[in-house]
Order: structure tokens, then C-alpha cells, then sequence
């Protein structure tokens, strides 16, 4: 049986991912302890959270290290909402660096009349049908969201997903090993559980 | 494009759900896990279990039904009831919910508002409110509590925005007027509201047809629509309601 590693990093809701995983058919360990998680055949990183704390957690528990050694290893990644975040090289909140794993950014939705920040709900996702992660999965699938931040990755092939709230922006990135979703597939039914569903036995 | 959300509202007592007609004469009317899960397959975007028992041992099955329904459905729900201190929002939050929602608890104590959303993020703590119409007021509207029993002195658009700023992430405005009348939501309370503050408001309170969310969706502005005895009972179903609402051109999620 495949085991998927979900790293503990004391933010957000990590159980629903754990659930979703069970539900799958695989086993899921919660764990902050590199150790445990180097013996996962995949990792996920799971949601919510701010930037700033997220990375100090990292840094403080080795995690973040561990996490570069995984990435370098070539072992399947998928993120989640701050997950897809702290995998650029910065975060316009609280000024934060980040791994790095992707060239680019993550910076605020503009301030818009009647755009209302999070953008919070169910969104279509336009996604790169040829990512395993999303094989089977049917074009602009409403996924759900809730964030403030979005990720702005220097070049385009390192896109995976495009929305649209406000502005155009990018919802999924993809580099190697890597796949990140800025939405929850957890709480996202049946196109987001596919997707997890890729991601344990496809990706 | 951001779709408008449909959430279903699931009271629950002693560990069952009920449907009360103005807050009165509460009925069971079956196991929440199984409901839950039965709206979460018709296509259900969100739901809200509020819990309406008092007791520690009330509080212990709810937990229970909170985890159960964490077990089986993919979608986010937000848990109120009950709710009154940081540690209580992190027992729910670790059960499984995606949100807690605080109404009579925040009107007493509005730092829990403030303590909750830097501990766990502004996304995850809704306000709920319940207001009354009295003129008297500046926005025409009145706070009330203890589950539309007792009145405040609070102004409800003063309250909203004073919610805003202490840090919740949504707002739940229900009328008291409206509800259980199935005569359709407060249009202008909500279209106020919504209209007054930069996170989403969600409209209760009032729903009997498909019309009435088309209503508040379009000219109340409501970013969502709760809605409760008009499925519970069997006399809509959620496909029925989005088709409805698909074919007025309102933007929503179709499975």
C-alpha cells in the first residue's frame, strides 16, 4: 500500500487531508518528524496558514531542510494552499522568503472595489489537462478557496492552473516532482478527490 | 468566476437534527451524519450544524457528530453553538469543521472574535447574527441573542462592520422576521450588509422556493444562501434548487 507522509507543521485543517487519503484507499501518517516522513513514498503539504509563522516553524523544526532533501530526492510533492505558497522564493506577506523550489512570487489581491479579500469559495479551475494530477478530471472544475494570496511564478511552464477572481491568476503550479494547488482538492468533492486520487496512484 | 454558494443548515440536539419554526417547537428529524452526507452527494456546496444543546453531555455527542461527518463528506462545513472560548473553537476545529461560527458569545465577548481569528485565521471565524426590525435604530435593525430571544442594544450594520474589524471572515445575518416564514429572506438587511463590508455575508432566514435565493443572491448581493426546511422536508431537493438557479444566470456549481 502506498503510504502518503502529511506533514505536521501546526497549521490548518491536516485531518481532512488525512480523511481524504484513508477514503482513497492509502495510508496517511501525520507527522512533523523528518524521519517519519522520509519513509513516506509521497508528502503532501497541507493548507491554511500564514507565511511568515509557517516558515519559522520550518526553520525551527528542520522541516524546511527536510523538505529541500525530499524535493532533491525526486519524490512526489503535492501542496496545498499555503503549500503552493511557501514553495516560491517569497511571499509579499510579512515580507517572508520562502523555499524557493519555484522561481517567483506570492503577493495580495489588489484592492478592488466589490472584490472581496479572501477570495473565499468555489471557483473554476482551468487546468493543464496533460498533469497526471488532473487526468480525468473535467475542465474548469469548481474547486474551493480561501485565501488572500496567490502565487505569481516567474515562467509559464511552471504553470498548471489558471482562475479568474478579479484578475487572472495562477491557481496550480507544477515543476518535476512538484505539484501545487492554491484550493483545497480536500474539500473541493469529487474533482478534488480525483485529484488526490491521481496524486497518490498516478503522480 | 467566484460561484454563489448554496449551504444547508443542520440544527442538532442531543446528537439529532431539528427543524425549528421560529426558534419554537424544535422536531427530530433524523441522524446528521446521514443527512450530511445525502446533501453532500445532491451537490451541496457548504454546510452549517449548529449545535442547540446546553449540556456537557449534549456538547460530547455533537463532537461526536462532527468527526462522523468529517469521515464523510469532501466539502467545507462550519460549526456554531456552543461556542464561547478560544479552546472551544480549537476542539472544533480539530473535530474535522472547516469554520466555527460564534453569534450570542461574540455580542458578550467581542475579543473572542480577535483571539480566534489570529490563532486560527480570519477565514475560519464566521459571525453569526440575528436582527430584528426596529426603526429606532440607525440601520433600521437591532442585534438580538440567546436565539432571537433577547434584544442588545446593538445597531446590526454598526455590529457587522465592528465584526469585520475585529477579524471575522464571513458574516451569517439571519432574520429574525423572516425565519420559518417561507416567505423569502430579508432582502434589504442583507443587501446592506453586504453592501457595508468587504467579507462575505451569507443570507438566513426566510427561504421556502427557489425564487427566494434567486432573490437575495441578485438583489440582496448575498455571496451565499442558507437554507434549511425547504429540503429538510422533502419539498426541494438541492439538484432542483441549482437548476433553478442555473437557468436564472446566476453563476453556480452543477454536479
Amino acid at each position: 500500500m502506498v503510504t502518503i507522509g502529511i506533514m505536521d507543521y501546526k497549521a490548518g485543517n491536516i485531518r481532512s487531508v488525512l480523511t481524504a487519503v484513508q477514503y482513497l484507499g492509502a495510508n496517511g501518517v501525520i507527522s512533523d518528524d523528518p524521519d517519519v516522513l522520509r519513509r513516506c513514498d509521497k508528502l503532501i503539504i497541507p493548507g491554511d496558514g500564514e507565511a511568515k509563522a509557517v516558515m519559522g516553524v520550518l526553520a525551527l523544526t528542520g522541516l524546511g531542510d527536510f523538505l529541500r532533501e525530499y524535493f532533491q530526492l525526486g519524490k512526489p510533492i503535492l501542496g496545498i494552499c499555503i503549500g503552493c505558497q511557501i514553495v516560491l522564493e517569497r511571499s509579499e506577506e510579512r515580507s517572508t522568503p520562502c523555499l524557493g523550489f519555484i522561481p517567483g512570487e506570492v503577493v495580495r489581491f489588489p484592492k478592488k472595489p466589490g472584490l472581496k479579500v479572501p477570495h473565499m469559495g468555489w471557483n473554476q479551475v482551468h487546468h493543464d489537462t496533460s498533469h497526471p494530477i488532473f487526468h480525468g478530471v473535467p475542465e474548469d472544475s469548481p474547486c474551493y478557496f480561501v485565501h488572500s494570496y496567490y502565487p505569481v511564478p516567474r515562467y509559464k511552464e511552471h504553470e498548471a492552473a489558471r482562475t479568474e477572481y478579479g484578475i487572472s491568476f495562477v491557481s496550480a503550479l507544477k515543476k518535476e516532482n512538484l505539484i501545487a494547488l492554491q484550493f483545497h482538492p480536500e474539500k473541493s468533492a469529487t474533482p478534488g478527490l480525483k485529484m488526490i486520487e491521481n496524486f497518490i496512484f498516478h503522480c | 468566476m467566484l460561484l454563489k454558494r448554496i449551504i444547508v443548515c443542520l440544527d442538532v440536539r442531543n446528537g439529532k437534527t431539528t427543524k425549528g419554526i421560529r426558534f419554537k417547537g424544535n422536531i427530530n428529524i433524523g441522524d446528521p451524519v446521514v443527512m450530511a452526507r445525502h446533501y453532500y452527494e445532491e451537490g451541496v456546496d457548504e454546510l452549517v450544524f449548529y449545535d442547540i444543546t446546553a449540556s456537557a453531555e449534549g456538547r460530547r455527542l455533537f463532537l461526536d457528530v462532527v468527526e462522523r461527518v468529517a469521515e464523510q463528506i469532501f466539502i467545507p462545513f462550519c460549526v456554531g453553538g456552543g461556542i464561547g472560548s478560544v479552546q472551544d473553537m480549537r476542539d472544533t476545529l480539530l473535530a474535522g469543521a472547516e469554520k466555527v461560527s460564534v453569534n450570542s458569545q461574540a455580542v458578550k465577548n467581542p475579543r473572542i472574535i480577535a483571539e480566534g481569528a489570529s490563532r486560527f485565521g480570519s477565514q475560519c471565524i464566521v459571525l453569526g447574527m440575528d436582527a430584528l426590525r426596529d426603526p429606532s435604530l440607525p440601520s433600521g435593525y437591532r442585534v438580538v441573542i440567546n436565539g432571537g430571544r433577547t434584544p442588545t442594544e446593538r445597531d446590526a450594520l454598526q455590529w457587522a462592520l465592528e465584526a469585520e474589524k475585529l477579524g471575522a471572515g464571513e458574516i451569517v445575518i439571519n432574520s429574525i422576521d423572516a425565519d420559518g416564514t417561507k416567505e423569502g429572506y430579508e432582502i434589504t438587511l442583507t443587501r446592506m450588509l453586504s453592501e457595508a463590508v468587504q467579507i462575505p455575508v451569507v443570507a438566513s432566514g426566510g427561504a421556502g422556493k427557489p425564487e427566494h435565493l434567486a432573490d437575495v443572491l441578485i438583489e440582496g448581493k448575498a455571496d451565499a444562501a442558507l437554507i434549511a426546511s425547504m429540503v429538510h422536508y422533502g419539498e426541494y431537493s438541492i439538484p432542483q434548487i441549482k437548476e433553478y438557479l442555473n437557468a436564472r444566470g446566476i453563476p453556480i456549481r452543477m454536479v
